[in-house]
């Protein structure tokens, strides 16, 4: 896409294109509201095409105000990195971050005291709950790698990102899908797959915004001044990959009408079963795993100033990772209808993912060797070594749980739920959280974070919230798994279902409490971030060194 | 993997040689795979093929391995399922041809029948008349000594196996009809008669009505079910309309919807669900919980 050469302006094929696209989505999506047959897609389409307009406007003026020439590659032989699309997807993943957590309280008490639904619908556990769930885990870990994985890709072939308009497709694009998704929860819009119940409008658009970000990325890595691609970049592309790939053979689904909201999955009975864990289960291995290990493979070395412990293990433990993964889903469903040898091939392959999961935390952690000083003063790298520790922690509980005769008891029980946050907070949550505070200041040229005593009153709340959510679920889990199986000795459930629950209360009243501290931790971090931000001591960027001058370690 | 056209590049802290590249100042160790690492990595996948030799393990083109253990996870689900209700059939059979009355007064049976009635109340009254039997709005308290279709062992039995108003042929069924609704009584006249059914267990009714016209108007409409002094039928399962326990609610506006718009609570039949003897286990239990007769 070379810029004209005269001074006069011209319009680029991708502006053009995209203007295009923009002009027949909208209209589209105006007529499907004109006779949608639901009030949901109604709403949605509506939502759609104002997107429409405001996305038309958006380009258009960009066009008018830019000037003739598009945006150098390099500015004196430095790349001329795009910076811009971090610090929006930065800034958007604080917000969702802090409302993710939020609706989690929220549900959290609900579950303590059912009352607290009120007897509203729009806002009943059951609409909520994937709210949360979207929320934070494509909500806020979706910005946070889209905003991580265009910074590190940048600075780690030395180009500027690919496409100008692109990455803002993308990022407005993906944002978008967030709002459909979690305005349907609440009208009641789903499909009823855990971590994919948007319907199939939004998945079709989510499927375009991916393919988008797949070539922003390819696209990147294609122009690398570097010779060799570095170990994030294979994460992060893995993780995109096979996002795709789950997303799209899980989302097969045939609509009603293509003005209905509803639609019919193609797979049937015990497939679909099997096509939902396969899918939910690689969404926690290359959305959560691949793609914040990618975040950990830059952003630790880089603040801790040490080189990666051992690029053998990273090949190995990536390669593994990969090849194991992909085959443990059936573990969700031991003792199901699912033949028992899926069950045993899940179970045997989540054993044998043990140690290519470790082999992250091992990189991780042995990173630090020589470092480790920089624990006592350094909060940010403090919150990524503890996320790591986390890591190694919820990847050795994951395949013990998936063991038939542990999962016997483990399963549908809240062990479950504690296992999940002991990642999703403790290690998916606390190395973005150490991304986002490394990010802010790299980004807006400040000398360091408006507060490090800031971040620590952070790291101490969420990490005590964190506790308190993991031991109240281990033995509220425990306790209801062994509640469900006892016998009196004449031979009868020793429980009424009912009486588990009664049981469970006070976990879950202390569950909130450590919610409530976690979400305590994001006003704390969403202030010192803004005020980092807005107040922060200024440094006047540098430029960037030519190759080969950066100083040996 | 260094590349020899970089030249040696040591970490001075580790003393460990890095692969000569970088990425934003970012470099790469060499450091050989932990020991301990790849043999524990070995350890789970020697584990995982031995699992597979012993249990059901890899698809085939139409079956399965089996593993040399022959274990099957239906078969031996099955076996445990067959084996405990070899073993309460063992321990109730005593209650198959006993009479009601009977379980009740012999020790040795009314423990297995109050057992066997506690995790039957659990798993299918409970969702309705609560943990503790004591009910909600609409749904009978268990534990008081009044019984909408009478309260001995007989008849509870009667109503577990065929339910109230449920799909079964043999199902109790009785009729409150919507006197408002179905256009028989006036606004006023179920003013009125609220009024009366109220003062029948000496609570207020609605202020303006005339107590005797409700009277009259109970006569000719209430009496013929709920007797001529609210006693109640229970044959009919209707309700005594004189003492403190309210079904649906003893305020003006429940008495009042009850009379407008009829009432039809529903209790499914169990005959299908449950076997004899815990339907037997079931009735002596909710018999037992205070209010039996």
């Amino acid at each position: 896409m070379s810029a004209a050469m005269n001074s006069h302006k011209t319009m680029t094929i991708g502006e053009g294109g995209l203007l295009a696209f923009i002009v027949v989505g909208g209209l589209t999506s105006l007529v499907v509201a004109g006779r949608a047959l639901d009030t949901p897609m109604q709403i949605h389409s509506f939502i759609f095409a104002l997107a429409a307009v405001l996305a038309g406007i958006a380009v258009l003026k960009r066009y008018y105000d830019r000037p003739a020439e598009l945006p150098p590659q390099e500015i004196d032989g430095l790349p001329n990195y795009n910076m811009g699309i971090v610090k929006f997807l930065t800034v958007i993943s604080v917000f969702w971050g802090v409302v993710g957590f939020l609706v989690g309280l929220i549900i959290s008490l609900q579950l303590a005291w059912p009352a607290l639904n009120f007897d509203f619908e729009y806002v009943a556990f059951s609409r909520l709950r994937p709210v949360h769930t979207s929320a934070v885990i494509f909500a806020f870990g979706g910005n946070v790698l889209l905003a991580t994985s265009f910074y590190v890709v940048q600075k780690t072939c030395r180009a500027r990102l690919a496409g100008e308009l692109a990455p803002w497709f993308v990022a407005i694009g993906y944002n978008l899908f967030i709002v459909i998704a979690a305005t349907g929860y609440v009208l009641g819009v789903t499909q009823s797959k855990e971590y994919a119940e948007p319907e199939w409008y939004a998945d079709l658009w989510l499927t375009i915004v991916w393919v988008v970000y797949l070539l922003v990325f390819l696209g990147t890595l294609w122009k690398r001044k570097e010779p060799h691609i570095y170990v994030a970049n294979w994460f992060y592309l893995a993780f995109i990959v096979t996002i795709a790939m789950l997303h799209i053979v899980n989302n097969l689904t045939i609509p009603v009408s293509i003005f209905s909201s509803k639609s019919v999955i193609v797979w049937s009975g015990i497939q679909d079963a099997m096509v939902q864990w396969w899918y939910g289960h690689n969404a926690v291995g290359f959305f959560l795993t691949a793609g914040f290990l990618a975040i950990m493979y830059y952003f630790i070395p880089k603040r801790a100033e040490r080189p990666v412990y051992s690029y053998r293990l990273s090949i190995v433990h990536f390669w593994s990772l990969i090849f194991i993964y992909i085959w443990a889903g059936p573990h969700h469903l031991h003792y199901t209808a699912v033949p028992q040898w899926a069950q045993t091939l899940g179970m045997t392959f989540s054993i044998m993912l043990w140690m290519p999961s470790w082999g992250g935390m091992i990189n991780g952690l042995m990173t630090l060797s020589g470092a480790w000083d920089k624990l006592r003063t350094d909060p940010v790298l403090r919150m990524m070594v503890v996320s790591v520790a986390f890591y190694g922690m919820s990847t050795f509980e994951g395949p013990l749980m998936s063991v038939r005769a542990v999962n016997s008891l483990s399963h549908y029980t809240d062990w479950t739920i504690g296992h999940v946050h002991s990642g999703a907070m403790g290690w998916v949550g606390y190395i973005s959280f150490g991304a986002l505070y490394c990010l802010v200041p790299w980004l807006w040229n400040r000398k360091a974070l408006y507060s490090e005593k800031l971040v620590s009153w952070h790291f101490w709340l969420s990490t005590i919230g964190i506790v308190l959510y993991i031991t109240s679920m281990w033995v509220a889990g425990i306790m209801q798994g062994l509640m469900w199986r006892a016998y009196t000795e004449l031979g009868f459930l020793q429980f009424a279902f009912i009486e588990t629950v009664e049981a469970m209360h006070p976990f879950y009243v202390i569950r909130a409490l450590g919610g409530l501290l976690f979400v305590l931790g994001s006003f704390v971090m969403a202030y010192n971030i803004y005020m980092t931000i807005r107040h922060g001591e200024r440094e006047e960027p540098t430029r960037e060194a030519a190759p080969g001058m950066v100083p040996a370690e | 993997m260094a590349d020899a056209s970089h030249g040696r590049d040591v970490d001075e802290l580790s003393g460990t040689e890095t692969t000569g590249h970088e990425w934003d100042g970012i470099k790469e160790l060499n450091t050989p795979l932990p020991s301990w690492w790849v043999w524990v990595f070995y350890a789970t996948v020697a584990w995982s093929v031995v699992y597979w030799i012993l249990m059901p393990s890899w698809p085939l083109i139409s079956d399965y391995t089996k593993g040399i253990r022959g274990h099957s996870q239906r078969a031996l689900v099955a076996e445990q399922v067959a084996e405990l209700q070899a073993f309460r059939a063992e321990r109730g059979a005593g209650l198959i041809d006993a009479a009601l009355e009977e379980i009740r007064d012999t020790p040795e049976l009314l423990t297995f029948a109050m057992a066997n009635g506690q995790a039957a109340f659990g798993d299918n009254c409970a969702a309705c008349h609560g943990t503790g039997a004591a009910g909600f709005v609409g749904y009978p308290n268990l534990n008081d000594d009044a019984w909408l279709w009478g309260g001995t062992l007989e008849d509870i039995h009667q109503t577990i196996l065929f339910g109230i108003r449920s799909a079964h042929d043999e199902t109790r069924f009785g009729d409150m009809p919507g006197f408002g609704r179905d256009g028989v009584l006036d606004r006023e006249q179920i003013r009125d008669v609220t009024a009366y059914v109220l003062s029948l267990s000496g609570l207020e009714g609605p202020t303006g009505a005339n107590l005797e016209e409700g009277a009259v108007i109970y006569a000719d409409n209430c009496a013929a079910c709920h007797g001529d002094n609210g006693e109640g039928v229970h044959a009919l399962g209707a309700p005594n309309l004189a003492d403190a326990i309210w079904l649906f609610g003893s305020s003006i506006e429940q008495v009042t919807e009850s009379i407008a718009n009829g009432r039809a609570g529903v209790m499914p039949a169990f005959v299908d669900r449950l076997d004899p003897i815990t339907a037997k286990s079931l009735a002596v239990y909710v018999h037992s919980l205070g209010g039996g007769q």
